[in-house]
């Protein structure tokens, strides 16, 4: 079987601004200062300490996520009287008041994509530590649709936001903001973090080493 | 030598030349990793200055206005950051303000500073910077995300009081889908090879 060839092995390292392929040669060592040439950005092999940076990012996230739904994120007074709405009692209220489809929108923004989030980027981790060789392209796969649903989660921030400025003058009900809403807001702007310091690429060195083995077992020199 | 590598997976091959239109995706991975665009910068350019204008108006312009018994309340794109921070969330209202605006335009202002010198073929300064900085903003511009957030709060309002959507709003919808066509219209290769020719 041809064995496919990475720019790593060849000598290459890939500019994450530019795409740019740098060539450094094969005995550069990650600690190296290599600028792009063609961007100036800095140059890594693959992202630097990535599964450390991306094991505290989910962390603090998850630590956060405890006040992000269990402390109110705003409440609505109408009349004198008014229920502090966290995430949760908030989709409640909807589906309470028959607004099915937007119930089920404020619902995957706010709680699937977050927690699905999370619980993606702690398999990806753990599957990279763990020397996965199961389905790679799958996992890549969830990766990158980790990253790219992670900003539809400030959904519910701005509609703060925008209720906020709605209602400003308190003729027919005043909105506050509750402290739930900023730890939400750390949550999503977070986890946009710890996807982005997350490198797919170690998904497949792992197979790359395994080719690496074969080579030497078959011929031994 | 053409070589490229995928950035999702390291995978090194001779970039082969692909069809107007087509996307070339890693063999290995999937990852889309270029386009192939026949003179993406005119098109663009013409698309960032659109969505400029269309920025100015959803900023300037009432978004929304709140029907109290004859008497309107109008609401601008920024009276949310301003409440937010009345209410002391300033780091709430930090963050939506750069999401929702300053980012937006920051990205836009970039993309129309890179554009203009390859389109007129001027020499330009520290345009790889620019093009850099369009490429981080890219996941921290939410203004569709805000446009969604508009219709929920509307649906949600909608018992309390009567909402009429105004001039800026739908400013601010023609705005997402330019930008929107500008991403997809903007290939960043294409961009980054002329900038490799240009110097
Ligand atoms: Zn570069
Ligand atoms: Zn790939």
């Amino acid at each position: 079987m041809n064995r496919p060839q990475t720019a790593a092995r060849a000598g290459f390292w890939l500019c994450h601004g530019c795409h740019q392929l740098n060539r450094v040669g094969i005995h550069a060592h990650e600690s190296e200062r290599v600028r792009c040439a063609r961007c100036g950005a800095t140059l890594h092999r693959r992202k630097p300490n990535s599964i450390v940076r991306t094991w505290a990012l989910v962390m603090a996230a998850f630590i956060l996520y405890i006040p992000a739904n269990a402390l109110p994120i705003m409440t609505i007074v109408s009349l004198g009287a008014g229920e502090p709405d966290t995430i949760l009692s908030g989709v409640i209220t909807l589906i309470a008041a028959g607004m099915w489809p937007l119930a089920l929108l404020v619902f995957f923004a706010s709680i699937v994509v977050p927690m699905l989030k999370l619980f993606v980027l702690i398999y990806l981790l753990l599957s990279v530590q763990f020397k996965s060789r199961w389905r790679p392209r799958d996992r890549t796969a969830l990766y990158r649709l980790t990253e790219a649903v992670g900003r539809w989660s400030m959904l519910d921030i701005f509609v703060i936001a925008i209720l906020v400025a709605l209602v400003k003058f308190g003729s027919i009900a005043t909105i506050e903001t509750g402290a739930g809403a900023s730890a939400f807001a750390s949550v999503v702007v977070i986890t946009m973090f710890a996807a982005m310091s997350f490198d797919p690429r170690l998904i497949w060195d792992v197979i790359e080493s395994d080719h690496e083995r074969e080579r030497s077992t078959r011929n031994p020199s | 030598m053409d070589l490229i590598a995928c950035h999702d997976c390291d995978l090194l091959y001779h970039q082969p030349s692909i069809a107007e239109g087509r996307k070339l995706r890693c063999p290995r991975c999937g990852a889309v990793l270029l386009q192939h665009r026949h003179d993406c910068v005119e098109r663009c350019l013409m698309l960032v200055l659109a969505a400029l204008i269309l920025f100015t108006v959803a900023n300037a312009y009432p978004l929304l206005s709140l029907d109290l018994q004859g008497r309107e309340q109008d609401t601008l794109l920024i009276t949310g950051v301003i409440e937010l921070y009345r209410q002391n969330q300033a780091g709430l209202a930090v963050l939506v303000l750069c999401v929702s605006i300053l980012l937006p335009l920051i990205k836009l202002l970039s993309q129309l500073y890179v554009l203009l010198p390859l389109y007129f073929g001027w020499r330009g300064w520290r345009l790889p910077v620019a093009m850099r900085i369009v490429d981080i903003l890219h996941p921290w511009a939410m203004m569709e995300v805000y446009m969604l957030g508009i219709l929920v709060a509307i649906v949600k309002l909608a018992s309390l009081a009567s909402i009429v959507p105004d001039a800026a709003l739908y400013a601010f919808a023609a705005l997402i889908m330019v930008m929107a066509a500008t991403d997809a219209s903007l290939e960043p290769h294409d961009i980054w090879e002329r900038l490799s020719k240009t110097r």
